[in-house]
């Protein structure tokens, strides 16, 4: 694996031009609104490619072309569910919500339900939640650092993590607004032109089967560093030279240790992370494969994460927080429609680097690091001062990625600690919440670098559709829902997610169906959400906000009538 | 966007009348439509003050306009579920589905890498159109009464 040389130099870059804006937006930042919600003053167009640049983040830019190299076909649910998302919340929450004025998700909570003690609990899941999707991406900062320059693993982190701290503290939503925008273009940027270049190196090699019938195989003598240790199972016995020394792998389990350096001869069969089931051709094209994240339940898997996605986007406080900027319930429609399409053109990209990487990478499948596939692509498939200077591209797209969703994630955080649990949220207080809530995951990143950075988004995607979900969708269009109600569904739905994602995390191993239900737990936990939430309701019925009426004319009515209805509070 | 907005209705006024008649042009006058700055007192009537008041009417209209706009999401939201959610089932019952080739891509990877978004936004496009006519209905209802 050679490092390009342009690398260091562009992640540097665009963390200085993170911070400029930055401090160009704080010049501009005078009060509380500035900072938390940007004075409500921000162009759809400039809010879109904003919200777009704060939703691309690790998982997007590297996370979906490493699992599409690893399991192929079925994992293209994850950047389909991730796009459907923001159609979930333009039907059902975008313009009603931006009519309530609220700032954050508590804020609507206690406006809709008048209840302090459900403000508290929503605030408490709005901080789980984002410091969850936190960890990986100071994660996937150290590992992208890691790889293209050799640095320590901790560097990236701290890198990200101090940079979009000191931001956010700085400048807030306002400047971030203008960061992100930015972002957004950056990363599109840097994920599609190299595209181009790939594809004319794999025309220019005749083509080569991204799918051929054995499974992916070197296409010349390759040496691997292994970096971190790591057992592998090797299917045909292979003549390989270890650390200088001729052997030979023989069929069954290796292990290998961190450091050791491995030169496979040209043709050889690439051996393959244990646990992560051969994927040869066929079955790499074919839908199925997915069973193997599910305690192998395939379909069960696929379906849990299809109501993940397209259920927990309108549920990430990050999310919400970008539809306060807009001036109005329709333009917040808009919006999302725009960010839709950005989405999608973004999407089209990550899949040719999955597939080509089998191809020009295959090494990654070994190591089981695929989640740096489209850092070292274009090194491996084009090659010399292109492939250099596309490296850097890469390079600064992903940390792009990290820096702008960090900082929305940091936001909404330190906007929620500030009003909700350290301050009354003054600007003193903003800055103090942004500090603690930058600390703590980079505390945890440090701490734990084994997790894999689609299965925590992913996870992060499963609590919130557990629990915003409901809560925003039953508040939005049910009158009937009571705060004792959303309470015990929040409780119920949300903590069964939340319980899932610590045992998937730090629990023991599981198969068959409790692993499936672990792994992918929101196709039970969702809809016990929802029966909860109503059930509860139904039963309080005398706890009915007497207020709804208005609370719906809000909600609900066109921005033109400019309805005098005063705020429930 | 105060000038603009006169500029077009001027120009507009004058347009139709000399078309018309033959009588001179009425003086112009700068058309405000709103104005966030400097709310006009404006006497509120009809259906418009049962909103605000919450009488039976004006929440029965409320009711009305939540109930369409809900019924538009939930229906978008089929057409979305069936059209994708059917294709994990489907590519399970007939794995031969997986071979069939367009334009040299295999279909489940035509189906989710491309051909998705198209739909997710067309769905989205419709949305916009249809939620903003019902917005309109409702105001012109509120208004006219």
């Amino acid at each position: 694996m050679t490092h390009s040389p342009y690398a260091l130099p562009a992640v540097v870059l665009v963390s200085l031009v993170t911070v400029a804006i930055g401090a160009y937006g704080v010049r501009l930042a005078r009060t509380t609104s500035d900072f938390l919600v940007a004075s409500r003053s921000v162009s759809p167009r400039w809010n879109a490619a904003a919200i777009g640049g704060e939703y691309l983040s690790a998982a997007s830019f590297l996370g979906v072309a490493g699992l599409v190299m690893k399991y192929g076909v079925d994992m293209l649910w994850y950047p389909v569910g991730f796009a459907a998302g923001y159609l979930a919340l333009q039907l059902f929450v975008a313009a009603p919500l931006r009519r309530s004025g609220a700032f954050t998700i508590p804020d609507f909570t206690e406006a809709r339900l008048g209840s302090r003690a459900l403000r508290r609990l929503a605030a408490g899941f709005v901080v789980f939640i984002g410091w969850l999707y936190l960890v990986p991406q100071l994660q996937g900062a150290g590992l992208t650092l890691g790889t293209v320059t050799g640095a320590p693993y901790w560097v990236g982190a701290l890198v990200v993590g101090a940079v979009v701290t000191a931001n956010v503290a700085s400048g807030g939503m306002r400047s971030i607004t203008f960061v992100q925008a930015f972002q957004y273009w950056l990363k599109l940027t840097a994920i599609s032109f190299p595209v181009a270049f790939l594809l004319l190196a794999w025309q220019h090699d005749g083509r080569p089967a991204l799918g051929p019938p054995a499974e992916p195989a070197f296409a010349r003598a390759t040496t691997v560093r292994v970096e971190t240790a790591v057992r592998v199972t090797v299917d045909t016995p292979t003549p390989v030279t270890v650390d200088g020394r001729p052997g030979v792998f023989r069929e069954g389990v290796q292990d290998l240790r961190a450091g050791t350096r491995v030169t496979f001869p040209a043709g050889a069969a690439v051996p393959h992370v244990e646990g992560l089931a051969a994927r040869a051709g066929p079955a790499w094209l074919a839908p199925g494969a997915s069973g193997d994240m599910a305690g192998g339940h395939a379909l069960f898997g696929v379906y849990s994460l299809i109501l993940a996605t397209f259920l927990g986007t309108m549920g990430l406080p990050h999310v919400l927080v970008r539809f306060y900027t807009n001036p109005d319930g329709a333009a917040a429609r808009r919006t999302t429609l725009v960010v839709l399409g950005l989405l999608g053109a973004f999407y089209l990209f990550p899949t040719v680097y999955g597939a080509l990487g089998r191809v020009y990478a295959p090494e990654l499948l070994m190591t089981g690091r695929t989640d740096a596939v489209v850092l070292v692509l274009p090194g491996a498939a084009v090659g010399g001062m292109t492939g250099h200077v596309l490296g850097g591209l890469v390079a600064a797209g992903a940390f792009a990625a990290f820096l702008s969703t960090s900082s929305g994630l940091m936001v909404s955080v330190a906007g929620v600690l500030s009003t909700d649990v350290v301050g009354r949220g003054s600007v003193r207080d903003f800055r103090l919440a942004a500090l603690v809530a930058g600390l703590v995951p980079l505390f945890l990143a440090l701490r734990v670098s084994g997790l894999d950075v689609s299965q925590v988004v992913g996870l992060a995607f499963a609590v919130a559709a557990s629990s915003f979900c409901p809560l925003l969708v039953l508040g939005i269009w049910w009158r009937g829902l009571t705060w004792v109600g959303a309470a015990a569904g929040l409780a119920a739905g949300g903590g069964s997610a939340v319980a899932a994602v610590l045992a998937a995390i730090a629990g023991p191993p599981l198969t068959g169906w409790p692993g499936a239900l672990v792994a992918q737990p929101a196709a039970w936990t969702v809809p016990l959400a929802f029966a909860v939430m109503i059930a509860v309701s139904l039963a309080t019925r005398d706890r009915v906000p007497e207020d709804v009426g208005r609370t719906m004319l809000r909600l609900h009515a066109p921005d033109a009538l400019r309805m005098r209805v005063r705020p429930s509070a | 966007m105060r000038s603009a907005l006169a500029f077009r209705c001027e120009g507009a006024t004058t347009g139709t009348l000399r078309h018309v008649t033959d009588r001179p042009p009425p003086e112009r006058v700068r058309v405000v439509l709103s104005d966030g700055r400097t709310p006009r007192p404006h006497v509120r009537t009809g259906a418009s003050r049962e909103l605000e008041e919450q009488t039976g009417v004006g929440d029965a209209l409320v009711r009305g306009l939540v109930r369409a706009q809900l019924a538009l999401a939930l229906r978008l939201a089929v057409v979305v579920g069936i059209a994708l959610g059917v294709l994990p089932l489907l590519f399970t019952v007939a794995p031969g589905l997986a071979r069939v080739t367009v334009a040299g891509l295999a279909l489940p990877w035509l189906l989710l890498g491309v051909l998705a978004y198209p739909l997710l936004l067309a769905v989205g496009w419709v949305h916009v159109r249809v939620a903003e006519r019902n917005e309109r209905d409702f105001a012109e209802l509120v208004e006219r009464s």
